[in-house]
């Protein structure tokens, strides 16, 4: 590995990426701070325990669920299991507006329950609805990880543990889990961010967190001070949280990665308990996919949907626009910043790989606000055009294309580079001819999943769309504020299969575990 | 793979989108504060029929006036369509209209435009009380929008305090009764348990999923229900004659001062005022008419005549003071 200084057109990338998340923050901790000063301190109280409260019970909902749920499907031998884990993790592909949507439209004595079967299904609102919509959205991070962590477990101590004499619950408990905790710390992280972070759910099950008191001041009340400094105390609890994991998990990844197991533990029968896991893993994915997908397909056949039948290209047309850009920027932003972290690791790549996923994890309303304020002081011109949501879009989701991104470079053996430019290559020969093609899977991954995760996006969206340009998202949640159910399922429903597309394609370009 | 073929294929691609982002500026731009559904059908006949191209921004009508305000010379829109006539009023008075030409406003009775002449009302539409045919009676039913604050509606009530129709309701109670009473009132509806929604639809469908039994909605919204679903499970009526509750208002058009597009604007606001698209407002959107000769569609809840003895005593003028009714909303914990 070089120590030299890194080149300039690494270094370049790297400032500009900095500049897109710290300018924006800038502008909102100046805005908000001028508004703390004014704003309303008895509301700053009762706005943070009714977020608090719904992030504490989608945490608690969602370890219920994921860590069951992880367990049956690594450590049980369950038919179809491939199929099931990916089912599994698929509402991760819808956003978490469609399935609020899906729960308004459901119940209620005027809902698609009561007039299609005559079902008396309660029509979820306010804290219970905000509480299903994000705890079906989110419990797929805290799966995904804990299954990825399950599956590195070494057996050769749980078999050491059990040999000693331990019971089966003792090994589990003082072998297993320890191990899994980074992973529930991360799944838990993300969860919380992600509730935090949420805005399209909690104004549609209308339960007034930060994110929804910000979209009011700043949309109603056209009070844009009062909307900053919102989004700046929110913004801080989202730090705070980074703070706290970061804290509870260096002790416990100290020294590095853990040794990884040589092979995995085998999946042990169920016997006689088949029936009840199977079941209840069909109960999750019925509840994460059957019902939104459900709801959607149906009311896509409404009469009232046909008359939107023909918006529904153009919404998607602009969706594209948008999305693929951001993946492309975010990718070109994103690989000058891995390399810089891989190649010349240091205190600089350091900190800008910090700033980045400080980007992702800032609250996105919160982002867009800043955006909104800094073009408004420094680019005015700019205010309103699509080129400032591509690249708001593309900062805050360039985190995740850096993953995908950096697992690929890390394979990469610098050798292959430095024979290369001992044959006679230049720099830029060495790359196109010898490290493209095998980054090519990699970077294709960080694409789809950037491009997915803007097609769904919503507050950056909503408010840096410029002028009467709507996109599916836009269309699925305007309509849903209108309770026209019907209307919003054919966008709802070429969102969710864009997603899959895109989901599908991403686990084509995975390796198979 | 052929990487060249990949590269000229992407840049291709790339070069495309970012041309049709950075696409040309429209002929003519609206700030709508009505929503799309109602509005978009119109816009289209209207560039089909004169071969204008429109851009609408859709948005709040609060937010688009005050955004209209902030953006002051440098704005791009050419005709504002408030959904109500206190932004109407609000930007009239803030200097940010032309005068309208003599024979557009004659078109319209003077109570429904502005008295200068910045704004013309292009429909009518009235505040009501609606409620759930299966679970009141009509003789149940609140003769004031002051009775909502009865122990017996606790939790009962639908409403949107965010709605533009619902603020402007709340300035001309103000203009009727005074700030301190207004004040009490929102407090009080909300002490009482009154449910917030975010539009006029989403109260009508709370009172038919049996969250709330009544709300406060426009007219015209339980029309279209009804139009869909003859069984829809909601009616509507209006409060006492007089009564602050039953504000008759107008959706109107004024254009921009400074836009560059003046001509196109006005033929706009002629398109809108020919009993032709008058007819269609009544008849598909089931707003009342505000130009002579058109009849009401039938259905709608009361002809004009009857309206205004319904209508409370306001000036649709006074209605401009978004910014107190704003202030109070906050003052009441509303928004």
């Amino acid at each position: 590995m070089s120590r030299k200084r890194p080149p300039w057109y690494l270094l370049l990338p790297a400032a500009l990426v900095a500049a897109g998340v710290l300018l924006p923050l800038l502008y909102l901790v100046v805005q908000g701070a001028a508004g703390l000063a004014g704003a309303y301190t008895p509301r700053l109280g009762e706005l943070f325990v009714r977020t608090a409260l719904l992030v504490f019970l989608v945490l608690l909902a969602d370890l219920l669920l994921a860590f069951p749920l992880a367990w049956l499907l690594v450590r049980v031998r369950l038919p179809a299991q491939r199929l099931l884990t990916t089912l599994a993790a698929l509402p991760l592909a819808l956003p978490g507006y469609v399935l609020a949507y899906a729960l308004l439209a459901l119940g209620g004595d005027y809902g698609l329950a009561a007039r299609a079967w005559g079902l008396d299904l309660p029509r979820l609102q306010g804290l219970a609805g905000a509480w299903l919509a994000l705890v079906i959205y989110t419990y797929p991070y805290l799966f995904l990880n804990l299954r990825s962590a399950l599956l590195d477990v070494d057996p050769a101590q749980e078999e050491a543990a059990r040999s000693l004499g331990m019971s089966p619950f003792g090994a589990f408990r003082r072998v297993v889990l320890p191990q899994l905790a980074p992973a529930l710390g991360s799944g838990s992280l993300l969860v919380a961010l992600h509730v935090l972070g949420d805005f399209g759910v909690v104004s549609l099950m209308r339960y007034e967190t930060f994110s929804y008191a910000i979209y009011l001041q700043y949309s109603v009340a056209y009070a844009s001070e009062a909307a900053a400094s919102l989004a700046l105390v929110l913004t801080l609890s989202a730090a705070a949280l980074l703070y706290l994991e970061y804290r509870a998990l260096a002790r416990l990844v100290a020294g590095g990665s853990r040794p990884r197991g040589a092979r995995r533990a085998l999946p042990a029968a169920p016997g006689p308990w088949l029936p009840p896991a199977l079941g209840f893993v069909l109960f999750v994915i019925a509840l994460g996919l059957g019902v939104p997908l459900g709801v959607v397909g149906s009311l896509a056949l409404h009469p009232l949907a046909q008359g939107v039948y023909g918006d529904v290209l153009g919404a998607g047309w602009n969706t594209l626009r948008i999305a693929f850009p951001a993946a492309l920027l975010a990718v070109a932003g994103a690989l000058p910043l891995a390399w810089l972290a891989s190649r010349y690791p240091g205190l600089l790549s350091r900190i800008t790989e910090r700033v980045v996923y400080l980007g992702y994890a800032i609250p996105p309303l919160a982002l867009g606000l800043g955006f909104v304020f800094l073009v408004l002081r420094l680019a005015a011109p700019l205010y309103q055009t699509a080129a400032v949501l591509v690249v708001a879009l593309a900062v805050h989701f360039m985190a995740e294309a850096i993953g995908p991104i950096r697992s690929a470079l890390w394979q990469l053996p610098v050798r292959l580079e430095e024979a290369g430019r001992a044959l006679g290559e230049s720099a830029w020969g060495v790359f196109w001819r010898v490290m493209f093609p095998l980054l090519r899977r990699g970077l294709l991954a960080g694409a789809l999943l950037v491009f997915m995760a803007a097609a769904k996006e919503l507050p950056i969206t909503y408010l840096l769309a410029p002028l009467g340009y709507t996109t599916l998202a836009l269309e699925v949640f305007s309509y849903s504020e209108e309770a026209a159910y019907a209307e919003a399922a054919p966008f709802a429903l070429a969102l969710v299969l864009l997603s899959a597309g895109v989901a599908l394609g991403m686990l084509r370009t995975e390796k198979t575990r | 793979m052929r990487h060249k073929g990949t590269v000229g294929a992407t840049g291709l691609l790339i070069a495309l989108l970012l041309g049709t982002s950075l696409a040309a500026s429209p002929e003519l731009v609206v700030y709508s504060g009505r929503s799309k559904s109602l509005v978009q059908p119109v816009i289209d006949a209207f560039s089909q029929k004169t071969g204008v191209r429109v851009r609408v921004k859709y948005g709040k009508t609060a937010a688009l006036a005050l955004l209209l305000l902030e953006e002051g010379r440098r704005s791009p829109a050419d005709l504002f369509w408030g959904q109500d006539a206190g932004a109407l009023g609000l930007l009239a008075r803030n200097g940010r209209f032309e005068a309208l030409p003599e024979n557009l406003l004659a078109q319209v009775p003077a109570r429904f435009r502005s008295a200068q002449g910045f704004w013309v009302g292009v429909t009518g539409r009235a505040r009501t009380l609606a409620y759930s045919t299966q679970r009141l009676r009509e003789d149940e039913l609140p003769a004031s929008v002051f009775d909502l604050t009865e122990p017996r509606w606790k939790g009962r009530v639908g409403w949107a305090p965010g709605n533009a129709s619902f603020q402007s309701f709340v300035t001309a109670m103000r203009a009727q009764h005074g700030d301190e009473a207004t004040l009490g009132w929102l407090e009080a509806m909300k002490a009482n348990g009154a449910v917030a929604y975010p539009k006029n639809t989403a109260i009508l469908q709370g009172i038919a999923a049996g969250e709330v039994d009544v709300g406060l909605p426009n007219h015209y919204y339980l029309l279209r229900f009804k139009r869909a679903d003859p069984d829809y499970p909601v009616a509507q009526t209006f409060f006492a004659p007089g009564d602050a509750g039953n504000l008759v208002n107008v959706a109107g058009v004024g254009v921009v001062r400074g836009s560059r597009h003046r001509r196109e604007a006005l033929e706009l606001i002629a398109y809108l005022l020919d009993p032709a698209t008058q007819a269609y407002f009544t008849q598909e959107v089931f707003e009342y008419p505000l130009v002579d000769g058109v009849e009401a569609a039938a259905g709608l809840p009361a002809g004009l005549q009857e309206l205004r003895r319904l209508a409370p005593p306001v000036d649709l003028d006074h209605l401009y003071d978004l910014e107190g009714t704003l202030e109070l909303l906050r003052r009441a914990g509303l928004l």
